[in-house]
């Protein structure tokens, strides 16, 4: 299949796997910021394959799991209303809030929705007028251009029964502080690829004159991974910090201008608590006054209850990179995405998750075995 | 049967459906003349055998040598129709695969049709004529049935209950118990390709070219191998959980591993491509004329000949073995050579299919 072959093609990857070994000149230490990419590097075995050579670290880059948890409770609280539909990602049904997960919610009153897209959230609003239909707006800048052509288009419709409960996040910031950590042993990054696709790379100049830190805009099938790590690992043993894109089928210096300015016009860059992070300054999006009407927080009430995380969930550390999901002593006992403590073993592009799927509840099961 | 508040039958059969013909009522339901003609002009007509004319309480069978296999399922696909199949055939296609991979010839199977009030008659002779039709081609016979009527939004305009008896043709294939190391692996055809075109025509996912199901009778294809004479450990239909289901119950039965390789999984583009896109594995996703076979080591080849020389399984392939446990009851070896566990499916992803 076009697009997708080449880029996994076995001969390939092990002749880029070989130069990696052969170019690196001891272990460093590199952080593929993106969800999408972590699942790629386990599902295809390219962090074994690397074993000794580069340590990858999983970055914060799943927005499904850095959503907190006020905001999951605010959207369960307005799925209970008789009045309101919620629509949202398929993903984001399945992560916990602090008592319960919106497929319960959906359960429970019906009035929970999965869409493909924003607009399909919009089509339902003209569909049903007497209903309140909103829409759950989670994800980086890969998603936010899409709900903020939704919220002008409701606009446009004058539609006002349309509103979206954001919780947008941006990359770049939440980088930012995992680089200023004084503990941070991340010596390069892999940027995450669909993110650069509409933000494009020259932003990145900034971050790594100011870090010295390379990084590299990365895609998600092996060839592109290992490009990425090569090209990072040949940097770094340079001496250099530089932005480089190896992901150039799909991003341009500039991105989608187009995009990036329907996003400037709908949203401002505001403070977000990042779930695991605490406020990333700079790390979300709201929308700005002119489209306040459609701010979901602004039209329904919600009297948020004390968040209690649960105490023994390390996905905080996980998502920060701080400590691999296999460190976390709940992992693959009990903690599993059947009964997840934490959001990275919810979402699909959880690390948590993807240590599970492919393979290092295995090793975990394997010690616990010996240890009874 | 449902106990309703207006039982009208002078607003029943005629009753206009904004110009688009006419509609199920609830008094379709109710034991008079409207359920009466409904059965006779529209159900009999369409399945009509001996059995089933007789209209009696219960359908008189022949004799039958030898034991019975007897199955049931039930079907509340939404939509109720989609690129290559529809409820109707889906119903039919569903039992007799239960009773065929169970090693039975399939006989006779029953029709329960539960109708939403507002159905459009048109629709349920669409999805009649299909039942027809399958029952055909998996020459079975629908030789007793039921018809209840729920009041609108009780159910999702029709779903459909089938059971089905078979005999038994001997050899039976022993089962997953009986798995050994070295056994291989087969799938009769591409995999996941139900799964993926309900999803896409329910969620309108516009796909070009739009993914058809597999929806089709195994019997033939089960009746050649038996035939033939190859021997069988075990054969399964992989419907929902996909094929991975299915090795995760014959691994935890035979206390085996199962190991297949993803470069030899039969796979179409259109599900290829649905499935990248939308983050799913095609092991994963449910097939409805799909099965898995387990043959003795060496036996492979031959099982495949004689597989593809049937119209529905014209694209069997090889997909694994058998071996020694390890941890892990299924692994899956991915493109770049390194092996995984495959983990059970846990069934989100795709909420109703069949």
């Amino acid at each position: 299949m076009k697009y997708l072959d080449e880029y996994r093609d076995p001969a390939g990857c092990r002749r880029l796997a070989k130069e990696i070994r052969t170019t690196a000149t001891r272990s460093w230490t590199i952080m593929e910021v993106c969800g999408g990419q972590t699942h790629g590097l386990l599902r295809h075995g390219i962090d074994r394959e690397l074993d000794g050579v580069v340590r990858l670290i999983h970055g914060p880059g799943c927005p499904v799991c850095v959503t907190p948890l006020e905001s999951i409770d605010f959207a369960l609280d307005l799925a209970r209303r008789q009045d309101v539909l919620l629509t949202s990602f398929g993903d984001m049904l399945r992560v916990p809030g602090s008592r319960q997960r919106l497929l319960e919610g959906r359960g429970e009153t019906g009035n929970v929705g999965i869409v493909y897209s924003p607009l399909d959230a919009i089509r339902l609003a003209e569909e049903q007028p007497d209903r309140q239909i909103v829409f759950f707006a989670v994800g980086f800048e890969t998603t936010a251009p899409a709900t903020a052509l939704a919220v002008r288009r409701a606009a446009e419709l004058g539609l006002d029964n349309f509103s979206l409960l954001v919780a947008h996040v941006c990359v770049l910031p939440a980088m930012e502080t995992l680089a200023a950590n004084p503990n941070s042993s991340v010596q390069g990054f892999l940027a995450a690829g669909h993110v650069c696709t509409v933000t494009g790379h020259a932003c990145y100049e900034e971050f790594v004159s100011r870090f010295r830190l390379p990084v590299v805009v990365t895609g998600f099938e092996p060839i592109d991974l290992l490009a990425g790590i090569l090209q990072c690992v040949e940097q770094l043993e340079r001496g250099e910090a530089s932005v480089a894109n190896c992901y150039g089928r799909s991003v341009r210096t500039d991105g989608n201008t187009h995009a990036v300015e329907l996003m400037g016009e709908v949203y401002e860059v505001c403070d977000r608590p990042w779930r695991g992070f605490g406020v990333v300054p700079g790390g979300g999006l709201k929308l700005r006054p002119k489209y306040a009407s459609f701010d979901a927080t602004e039209r329904f009430d919600f009297n948020s209850l004390p968040i209690v995380e649960p105490k023994e969930c390390r996905s905080g550390e996980v998502l920060s990179g701080q400590i691999k999901p296999t460190d976390c002593e709940c992992f693959g006992t009990r903690c599993t995405p059947e009964s997840p403590m934490g959001a990275p073993m919810v979402s699909t592009e959880g690390a948590c998750s993807a240590y599970y799927q492919y393979g290092a509840a295995e090793s975990t099961a394997l010690t616990e075995g010996a240890k009874s | 049967m449902m106990v309703t508040e207006q039982p009208t039958e002078s607003l029943a059969y005629s009753a206009p459906d904004r110009g688009q013909g006419k509609q199920i009522t609830l008094a379709h339901g109710e034991g008079g003349r409207l359920m009466r003609r409904l059965i006779s002009e529209e159900i009999v007509a369409a399945l009509g055998n001996r059995y089933l004319a007789s209209l009696g309480d219960a359908a008189v069978l022949p004799s039958i040598q030898g034991p019975l296999c007897f199955s049931t399922d039930s079907f509340v696909v939404t939509p109720l129709f989609f690129p290559g199949g529809d409820i109707g055939s889906l119903s039919v296609y569903g039992t007799v695969n239960d009773l065929a991979v169970a090693g039975a010839r399939p006989r006779w199977i029953s029709l329960g049709l539960i109708l939403e009030e507002g159905l459009p008659i048109q629709t349920l002779r669409r999805v009649l004529a299909s039942v027809a039709e399958a029952a055909e081609r998996a020459d079975v016979q629908v030789v007793t049935g039921d018809t209840k009527v729920v009041p609108r939004g009780a159910a999702d305009g029709l779903f459909i209950n089938t059971t089905g008896i078979g005999e038994q043709a001997a050899p039976v294939p022993p089962g997953p118990t009986s798995l050994k190391v070295g056994d291989e692996l087969l799938v009769s055809g591409p995999i996941g390709r139900h799964g993926i075109a309900v999803l896409a025509a329910r969620d309108e996912l516009d796909f070009d070219p739009a993914p058809t199901s597999d929806s089709a009778p195994l019997v033939g294809a089960v009746a050649a191998l038996r035939d033939a004479g190859i021997p069988l450990r075990a054969v399964r239909d992989a419907t929902r959980g996909g094929v991975a289901a299915v090795l995760h119950e014959w691994a935890e039965a035979s206390r085996l591993t199962l190991s297949v390789d993803e470069a030899d999984l039969p796979v179409t583009p259109e599900v290829r491509g649905a499935c990248e896109l939308l983050g799913l594995d095609p092991l994963h996703v449910a097939n409805e004329g799909t099965m898995v076979v387990a043959v003795p080591a060496g036996a492979s080849s031959r099982a495949l000949d004689v597989l593809r020389s049937v119209p529905q399984a014209t694209g069997a392939a090889r997909i694994g073995h058998v071996r020694e446990r390890t941890l892990a009851g299924v692994v899956v070896r991915r493109a770049l050579g390194r092996e995984h566990p495959l983990d059970e499916p846990l069934g989100a992803p795709l909420p109703r299919i069949c």
